[in-house]
């Protein structure tokens, strides 16, 4: 941080709590990849050495959303999958944000089909759209540092805009389709 | 356009086998189609699979397809497709079903009509492949021994790959709850 030369002999320096604790929190940001396309494999670079996402203190790439506070949403994200995508948000501790990565995840991209969420931001609270098909990886770094700027921004406690208040809310899908029967055999005596 | 070639060394096998089934057949390149009906199917397919001569012991993909506005005429409305490949002789044949549905095939009634038997007794492997024909198209197979969905959910309200379904859906895409951040 290049604070050495600043500390006085004693070392003590004084600063306030948020600064502190939002310096903490950019400088190693865990995300939680939700890599469901193509978007994942450039999302892959992005961590590995060309690239080294370490650089921005964001290369801990944890697979259980307890342990992460970044969710990267990488690729298109199925109807099927979408509640899956809600629960893990759910289960991500405070606080959180969210990149959406690529025009699918933001948008649904060309696939503008039944299948297919025309853009996760319908559904679940992005904090940063990182565009591109896929986005090269330092635009992703880009998107992270925007992240960093959005928690350096953050007040502690949070000064009530609504932005990081806890989630109380079930994440069952509120469709409701016709009954169909569904028989495991059809036509067996 | 060129007139097929109808020279599969399996068609002649067939007519001798099944005096009393009517196939139609047609040639595209090289690719040889015939056309069974649904009530025969089955007895074909085992004949193809079992007779040494024949030999598919490979089913390489079961499909459909909706010819709803087809441009020219088709002896039904959807076809169950097989793709069989002999994999001792290197022989490909394509066998097709046509089926004309007596319900309406917008919704996700299953229609009577549109079944066929199933050849997981003939290839264990067609197992999922019907599963995903039914799931898209509605076609059951009967004595599938696991028939259900595959790809959609079990209540999904139609079968998306019939022609007269949106492509965009009718809302399934977007109904589902909203997570903001301050919800309370
Ligand atoms: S935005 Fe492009 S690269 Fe990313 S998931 Fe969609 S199609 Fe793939």
């Amino acid at each position: 941080m290049g604070l050495e030369a600043a500390l006085p002999v004693d070392n003590i320096l004084t600063t306030q709590l948020n600064r502190v604790i939002n310096w903490a929190r950019r400088s190693a940001v865990w995300p939680m990849p939700f890599a469901t396309a193509c978007c994942g494999i450039e999302l892959m670079a992005t961590a590995s050495s060309r690239f080294d996402l370490a650089r921005f203190g964001a290369e801990v790439f944890r697979f259980s959303p307890r342990q992460a506070d970044l969710l990267i949403v990488a690729g298109r994200v199925s109807i099927k999958m979408l509640p899956v995508l809600q629960r893990i948000y759910v289960q991500m501790t405070e606080p959180k944000w969210v990149i959406s990565m690529g025009a699918c995840a933001s948008t649904g991209g060309v696939f503008d089909t039944y299948a297919v969420v025309q853009g996760i931001d319908q559904f679940i609270p992005v904090d940063v759209y990182v565009p591109g098909c896929p986005p090269r990886p330092e635009m992703l770094i880009e998107g992270v540092m925007a992240i960093q700027r959005i928690i350096d921004n953050e007040n502690i406690p949070y000064d009530g805009d609504g932005k990081r208040l806890p989630l109380e809310v079930a994440v069952t899908p509120t469709y409701e389709p016709a009954a169909q029967p569904v028989d495991v055999t059809v036509g067996a005596s | 356009m060129a007139t097929p070639v109808l020279d599969h060394p399996d068609l002649p096998r067939l007519k001798a086998a099944f005096p009393d089934v009517k196939f139609l057949a047609s040639e595209y390149r090289g690719q040889t189609t015939v056309v069974v009906p649904a009530d025969a199917l089955h007895r074909v397919m085992r004949l193809l699979h079992d007779d040494p001569a024949c030999n598919y012991d490979f089913l390489s993909d079961v499909t459909a397809a909706d010819y709803l506005g087809y441009p020219s005429r088709t002896p039904g409305r959807f076809a169950v497709v097989y793709l069989l490949l002999s994999t001792n002789h290197g022989r490909r044949l394509t066998i097709k079903t046509y089926l004309d549905p007596s319900v309406d095939t917008l919704g996700n009634e299953l229609d009577p009509a549109l079944i066929v038997p199933s050849v997981t007794d003939i290839w264990p492997g067609a197992e999922w492949r019907e599963r995903e024909v039914f799931d898209m198209y509605g076609i059951q197979f009967r004595d599938h021994p696991d028939h259900r969905r595959i790809l959609t959910w079990e209540t999904y309200p139609a079968f998306p790959l019939r022609k007269d379904y949106p492509l965009r859906g009718r809302g399934e895409r977007e109904r589902y709850r909203v997570m903001p951040r301050d919800a309370r």
